[in-house]
């Protein structure tokens, strides 16, 4: 469907305009009232640019809180995810170019860990960790998220349009298993893999319920859990608040819109018409 | 490389990731089936004798539990307002993109996208402040045109319907780039035979438009559906369920049960009452789908 005339396409794009402006609303009030001091962030009627903008909250995050310590961990947690990452890709090969014994119920295995929701594992996990001796650890919080099924489900669905001539060739070549895999596989799968490092950076980044549970120790505790933290103990330091929430909501923007190209490509490319 | 000798080599590469979700993610839902006919609390933890089977009597317990069926109560109004507001706002979203294919689009891609790759305790810290009765911005927006302040998040229903603009909000990015694909898809040809028959806009929309995309339409209400089933985060971060457990969902009924009541067993048994919803829902769906 197209438009018919100028007039038109003012109304659509004024739409689209208001409804981006209600939409970026939050953020855009996170990042003004975060330079606002105290007294300025609870006025009534507020004001819309802070009148002397200040950093002394962003300050004081690192200086009288611990967000260095959150910051390390959540990094650590990332770092990790991309561990989980390449174990997922080399699995999605793995079930995608090999036959092997009882494989369809091994992928079953994954098929039906995807379908279940998240509440169902969520206490026997625990348990899990608990009989393991894994909580309040780091291993505890990384280790029940390191592997996606969806993510596996999705990679071994590309691998399975890999041509096997290319893969047989490279064997008659002389080529280990393992080398074809990171000099051959990975290279092909980059398009899908660059989608799947943005989401994987983004969902880590963002991760809460584990570290919640999980995490007894402060020294242990994630971003988001440091920011719920942080809200619960400064309940009315509105401009504290902001800047621990613009801390956690920027970077992760800045890196969506460098990378938006492959997220929206990457839709067309997982086959979803 | 002989077939039928035993080969290693598709091990190395599935085993590491089995092997966690098996540990992780498949022996779960087997502990939390054999746990949710048990008593299992704090002191079963510590002592596996202190665990005792008890049939059904959980199931039995939970629906004489006026908790539980205010959650349930409460899942289902999420649902059943949520979902098509959901569906409806993203699909409209997309359809009026779809009108520019210029900057115009992926600038606006990237706008309504953003609130779904945020985090949601920062998306909470900064939703509870725009929502505080006293100093919020919406309610001094809404003083500008003598509205009331309203109590955004200090009145169950008021509070529930918050938390559901704020999911609704957060959650189009996904859905609208889903009918994006489904809309550029749709051959130029069927618009351009309807302009020739005299059609006007409403009738390409509802003839062409929508019928071409109908297995985006589902896809997107069957995840839509189950996502809105299991809506957790949002009343757990912004009201814990409150007030007088008007915003409490079955997802969160599950959480206090399990880590801040210690009710494992009891926990678990709930897990399966809402993972029987949420298949009894996925299967309605699809049988309607298959009536269409």
């Amino acid at each position: 469907m197209e438009l018919k005339n100028k007039f038109e396409r003012a109304v659509v794009l004024f739409i689209l305009f208001a409804g981006g402006l209600l939409v970026s609303l939050p953020f855009i009030w996170m990042i003004l009232s975060s330079f606002k001091n105290d007294r300025e962030v609870l006025s009534i009627p507020p004001t819309l640019f802070p009148e002397n903008p200040t950093f002394q909250h962003y300050i004081e995050l690192f200086q009288n809180l611990n967000f260095g310590v959150y910051l390390i961990n959540t990094l650590i947690i990332v770092l990790f995810s991309m561990f989980g990452l390449l174990l997922n890709t080399m699995a999605g090969y793995g079930f995608g170019k090999f036959d092997f014994r009882f494989k369809e119920g091994w992928f079953m295995i994954v098929l039906i860990t995807m379908m279940i929701p998240g509440q169902v594992t969520m206490i026997p996990t625990y348990l899990i960790l608990n009989e393991m001796g894994l909580t309040n650890t780091m291993a505890g919080i990384i280790l029940p998220g390191l592997i996606a099924a969806f993510n596996i489900f999705l990679i071994r669905q590309f691998m399975v349009t890999v041509p096997d001539d290319l893969i047989e060739a490279a064997r008659l070549d002389g080529a280990g298993e393992f080398y074809i895999f990171f000099k051959l596989i990975i290279p092909l799968a980059k398009p899908i893999l660059a989608v799947q490092v943005i989401l994987t950076f983004i969902a880590s980044w963002n991760s809460f319920l584990w570290p919640l549970i999980v995490a007894n120790d402060e020294s242990l505790y994630t971003l988001s859990v440091g920011l719920a933290l942080l809200q619960d103990e400064n309940v009315t330091n509105y401009g504290l608040q902001m800047a621990g929430s613009a801390f956690m909501v920027v970077p992760i923007v800045v890196i969506f819109m460098i990378f938006q190209k492959y997220i929206v490509e990457g839709f067309n490319v997982s086959g979803i018409k | 490389m002989n077939k039928s000798k035993f080969n290693i080599t598709p091990f190395l590469f599935i085993g590491p990731a089995v092997l966690l979700l098996f540990v992780f993610s498949f022996a779960p839902i087997l502990v939390s089936l054999g746990i949710s006919f048990t008593d299992m609390n704090l002191s079963g933890l510590a002592n596996w004798s202190q665990i005792n089977f008890v049939g059904l009597d959980n199931f039995i317990q939970l629906f004489q539990d006026e908790k539980f069926l205010q959650a349930m109560g409460n899942t289902f109004f999420y649902v059943i307002i949520g979902v098509p507001l959901a569906v409806a706002s993203s699909l409209l979203i997309a359809v009026l993109l779809n009108f520019f294919n210029n900057w115009v689009s992926s600038t606006f891609r990237v706008v309504y996208y953003v609130p779904s790759i945020t985090n949601i305790v920062a998306i909470a810290v900064v939703w509870s402040f725009l929502y505080n009765q006293e100093y919020g911005l919406f309610n001094y927006l809404l003083s500008l045109i003598n509205v009331d302040s309203v109590p955004w998040l200090e009145e169950p229903v008021v509070a529930r319907l918050s938390l559901i603009l704020l999911a609704v909000w957060k959650s189009n990015g996904v859905s609208m780039l889903i009918f994006l694909a489904a809309l550029q898809s749709i051959p130029k040809i069927y618009y351009e035979a309807a302009d020739i028959d005299g059609a006007n806009r409403w009738h390409k929309f509802f003839k062409i438009t929508l019928p071409s995309m109908s297995f985006a339409t589902f896809f997107v209400t069957v995840t839509t559906l189950i996502g809105w089933l299991q809506f957790f985060e949002e009343p757990f971060v912004m009201t814990n369920g409150g007030p007088l457990n008007g915003t409490n969902s079955m997802a969160l009924f599950i959480y206090q049960e399990g880590f801040q009541y210690s009710q494992f067993g009891y926990g678990a048994a709930a897990s399966f009452v809402l993972f029987a919803i949420v298949i009894v829902a996925t299967l309605v769906q699809f049988k309607l789908r298959k009536t269409d």
